[in-house]
């Protein structure tokens, strides 16, 4: 788990996910990310297997804030577990 | 096939269907690009927000335009990825829609 405990599961195509990155850094919180779809397909399945954990419908953006998990670009979710934090 | 012809070609096509590009034009050029590169990677135009799985045959449900653009649209008012909406959520002030994911999870393994 990243230091800050941000971490984005992401798709490099994907507009929300990027616009869910942009919002972190005008927050000026840091965070990791991972673009899932650059990954080797093999390479993938650990991965998968923990997002369908956080998030069951293992769609994208998954993002974990702290013990928070926020599916998909919603601004008032992700600051709200920004303030948990 | 260019981004702008993208927008100008499909654009028209699926207009006539009743399905509109959203108005946030930056969000739509990205989406549209991300389609073009994802037909450059896997040879079919797979939703920028979805994993394809790189096999046509399991993917064809989620080739855009998807098979849940049109529930999505009628209940939400916009496609998973806010690249299709209804005329109605374009007129209104709501800048950004968020659509929750339809697809069967089982269909992504």
């Amino acid at each position: 788990m990243p230091a800050n405990n941000i971490m984005i599961y992401s798709l490099s195509t994907c507009t929300n996910c990027k616009l869910s990155m942009e919002l972190l850094d005008k927050q000026n919180v840091k965070y990791e990310f991972l673009d899932v779809d650059l990954l080797e397909k093999e390479e993938r399945k650990p991965h998968l297997k923990k997002i369908k954990e956080l998030n069951p419908k293992c769609s994208f953006p998954t993002i974990k804030i702290g013990e928070s998990v926020v599916v998909g670009f919603r601004e008032e979710q992700i600051k709200e577990a920004l303030e948990r934090l | 096939m260019t981004k702008d012809e993208f927008y100008e070609k499909i654009g028209k096509i699926q207009r006539a269907k009743g399905y509109y590009f959203s108005n946030d034009k930056e969000k739509v050029m990205e989406l549209i690009e991300a389609l073009l590169v994802n037909k450059e990677r896997y040879g079919y135009m797979v939703c920028p927000c979805r994993l394809a799985q790189e096999e046509r045959d399991k993917d064809k449900d989620i080739i855009c335009p998807c098979v849940y653009r049109e529930p999505d649209v009628e209940e939400y008012g916009s496609c998973f990825c806010n690249l299709y909406v209804s005329k109605e959520l374009n007129e209104s002030k709501i800048e950004h829609k968020f659509v929750p994911e339809r697809r069967p999870v089982d269909m992504m393994f």
